[in-house]
């Protein structure tokens, strides 16, 4: 309400009284110096302060950014030539924006297949920070044979729990992940696809037997939904991805198709 | 490695072990229904053919009344006609295939009963059969770049015409599954070729925004290029042969530039230009009445009359895009005098009535000569028209559920078949457009189809790079052709059944056989 008040108190001030004499001048200089004032801020803040900065110049510049591209789209002239694309296309596939966009993942992945597979520098990981002792009860505790796995893990959905007698892994349920974010490296199409089961954990083979999920593991998803199909006409089903993420950090699985 | 299928759940399994329990119904008819009197039209006329004749319901399935109706026709042992029948009730103007006896088509839904007549419509089937194609007799490399679109010459399998982004076309022999010819001239991509019905030339349309003729035997350009449109050609199409003037076809030509125009193919000089539409021109067919019919983006059909170049008619129904039409007659029009005994008369007259005939005999419905014509278009409907009677479409075919990109009409008009966006290619009747059955296997876009001679077999060729065969009665996949590496945009049926020749993204020519 204050604020309120204090901005109508300015403006009827300006309506009776009018501007400064050098108000434009003053804006002028008050842009001018706005870059040089921001460059010396970014340079010399430190501390919170600097974050704090550094937060807020960041959102900014998202919104100039997107400003620019809506301009940018804005003055697209109409008269762009019809050259709709440079693979030749049959007449009824012309003037088809979508159809070109949405290109058949299918012919992409055959010329590029001998690209090899985007690797990942993987960080080791010690068995002290993946398991966390578990010693409940008497006896667990008193021979602490029971770990509990603190990464994230694919559990399949046949999966049934063991007796609590013989089970030497726990993977906890909240970090359980059925689906991930797969990403088609020369499509650059991302589509979320459920989890089969995980091929290979380069940390460790017991990493990979109990499915747990980091960074650089080769996991196979399924990608029916995308209609990949092979030479001989079948349907491909399932197919591997490499995760790309931490996902303990982003609390999802973000992985790059292997073509 | 191979990823191994879930075990089925406790529900799948106990619906197994129930499906295995319990004991097959058997289809039988039953013995004690006596006999139903059947009085046989002819299709094509109307008219009846013999006296009403009893016949024993157990005994009254397809083999027996064909045979039934040939003895009462009088034909010989050796000439004897396959026949497909119908039921048209007289009030309600419903149509019903009898596909394998009367009893389960028409007496045990209790449409009919053993005290009425049953009026019968017979229509011939080929009297041929095409075998579907099942191996890659060929891949033939030669295109540099993606192929566009092929065709089959009217007058054998043997040689076919492909149009590829390289601007070339190529001639190819399919008997031996090598190149015959390159017909190199355009400075674009061949969108759009086609034969001439008797077969002797070729036409091919390019993004250069030109046409070009070419002497189908030697290869050889005939004249330089036809010049006028103002964007790519989309479409062709030949003046029917038995309207064309003795030595003088024509030949339409439509284009992005929303005009078609009309070429005396010897002079090369444009004879009529019909404008009025007011979007890109998607296909064009000259009909056999003598009139030609548009597709337009502008969401119209229009017919014309190149005599003068004046519009006879609009259709508008559709609301959105049309992408391509097909006539009832277009397999008659093709093929012109070629049928399928490989007997050419030698006579140009001779000629000229036998396509005459062909024309007539695919077009004769009750009597008259009618054309159909049915539209596919961007709003996920086709519609079904009489234009010849009538500017309100006869039916509207509903189902697809994304673009419908190609419709066909069976060689003998009683299907039509649309491929669509959706995967799937749906089979309908072309007598009034209702649904028969929806072909699904193709896993991406379904992009052409193709019917064989004798319309019991369809190709249809998609973007997930295979070809399927269907068996157009049961719309069961009769064969599945893998083997293109990419996208398959282009695929035709040899006009006397014994190839199929195919196209796409992968630079290759392959040609199936049986």
């Amino acid at each position: 309400m204050f604020t309120f008040i204090a901005v109508e108190y300015i403006e009827r001030w300006t309506k009776q009284h009018g501007k400064r004499l050098d108000h434009d001048e003053r804006v002028r200089k008050r842009q001018a110096r706005e870059s040089h004032k921001q460059s010396h801020n970014a340079q010399n803040l430190t501390g919170l302060r600097a974050k704090l900065y550094q937060q807020k110049r960041h959102k900014e510049k998202i919104q100039m950014k997107k400003r620019i591209k809506e301009q940018e789209e804005k003055n697209v002239k109409s008269s762009a030539p019809d050259e709709p694309s440079k693979t030749p296309l049959p007449q009824y596939l012309l003037d088809r924006s979508q159809a070109t966009n949405a290109k058949a993942l299918s012919s992409a992945i055959k010329d590029k297949r001998n690209e090899k597979a985007a690797k990942f520098a993987v960080k080791g990981i010690s068995e002290e920070e993946m398991f966390k002792v578990v010693n409940t009860g008497k006896k667990t505790h008193q021979k602490s044979w029971k770990r509990m796995i603190t990464k994230p893990t694919f559990v399949g959905s046949d999966f049934t729990r063991r007796p609590v007698k013989y089970e030497r892994f726990i993977r906890p349920m909240g970090l359980r992940y059925k689906k991930a974010n797969v990403t088609h490296p020369e499509l650059g199409v991302t589509v979320q696809l459920p989890i089969l089961s995980v091929k290979k954990n380069p940390q460790n083979p017991l990493y990979t037997q109990l499915g747990v999920l980091t960074k650089g593991t080769i996991m196979e998803v399924n990608v029916s939904e995308l209609g990949l199909v092979t030479t001989s006409g079948k349907v491909v089903w399932g197919k591997w991805a490499q995760v790309t993420n931490v996902p303990e950090n982003d609390g999802c699985v973000n992985a790059v198709l292997l073509v | 490695m191979a990823t191994l299928l879930p075990p089925p759940s406790k529900r799948q399994r106990v619906a197994q072990a129930d499906k295995a329990r319990e004991q097959q119904e058997i289809d039988r008819i039953p013995s004690d229904l006596g006999s139903v009197r059947v009085q046989f039209f002819d299709q094509a006329t109307g008219n009846p053919t013999g006296p009403a004749v009893s016949v024993p319901v157990a005994d009254a399935n397809t083999k027996n009344l064909e045979t039934l109706l040939n003895t009462l026709q009088g034909n010989d042992d050796d000439d004897r006609v396959p026949y497909r029948f119908t039921y048209q009730s007289d009030k309600e103007g419903q149509t019903i295939d009898i596909l394998a006896d009367l009893y389960h088509s028409l007496l045990q839904p209790g449409i009919k009963t053993t005290e009425d007549t049953v009026s019968l419509y017979y229509t011939p089937q080929a009297v041929f059969r095409v075998k579907a194609v099942s191996r890659c007799a060929a891949s033939i490399a030669g295109h540099g770049e993606a192929i566009l679109a092929t065709s089959f010459s009217p007058v054998s399998s043997s040689t076919m015409v492909s149009g590829s982004g390289d601007s070339t076309a190529r001639v190819w022999d399919c008997d031996t599954g090598t190149p015959l010819h390159t017909l190199k001239g355009h400075t674009s991509w061949v969108l759009a070729v086609a034969y001439s019905p008797n077969g002797a030339m070729i036409a091919t349309g390019s993004m250069d925004n030109s046409v070009r003729l070419w002497d189908a035997k030697k290869g050889q350009a005939l004249g330089g290029p036809l010049k006028g449109h103002a964007k790519w050609i989309t479409s062709l199409a030949w003046e029917p042969y038995h309207i064309q003037e003795p030595g003088h076809p024509r030949l339409a030509s439509a284009s992005k530039d929303s005009t078609v125009r009309v070429w005396d193919v010897v002079s090369k000089r444009i004879e009529t230009v019909l404008t009025g539409h007011k979007g890109s021109v998607t296909c064009v067919r000259w009909g056999g009445t003598g009139l030609i019919y548009t597709a337009s983006h502008d969401k119209t059909i229009r017919i014309w009359n190149p005599k003068d170049g004046t519009l006879v008619q609009t259709l508008s129904a559709h609301a959105h895009r049309v992408n391509h039409l097909a006539l009832s007659t277009d397999f008659a029009l093709r093929t012109a005098y070629h049928d399928h005994t490989g007997k050419v008369p030698t006579d140009d007259k001779e000629k000229v009535a036998a396509a005459r005939k062909r024309f007539e005999q695919a077009a004769t419905v009750n009597g008259t000569i009618v054309e159909r014509l049915v539209s596919a278009s961007d709003d996920f409907t086709m519609y079904l028209w009489e234009p010849s009677s009538s500017n309100k479409p006869v039916a509207r075919l509903l189902g697809h559920q994304k673009e419908v990109n190609y419709v066909t009409f069976s060689p003998d008009m009683a299907y039509i078949a649309s491929a669509g966006f959706d995967n799937h290619v749906k089979i309908w009747n072309g007598r009034d457009g209702k649904f028969i059955t929806t072909l699904r296997g193709h896993v991406g876009a379904v992009y052409q189809c193709c019917f064989s001679a004798d319309s019991r077999m369809l190709v249809s060729s998609s973007k997930d790079t295979t070809l399927k065969v269907w068996d157009v009665r049961t719309g069961k996949l009769a064969m599945d052709l893998p083997g293109h590496k990419d996208e398959v945009f282009a695929v035709d049926w040899s006009p006397d059944g014994q190839k199929v020749g195919s196209g796409g993204k992968d630079k290759a020519i392959r040609i199936w056989r049986n």
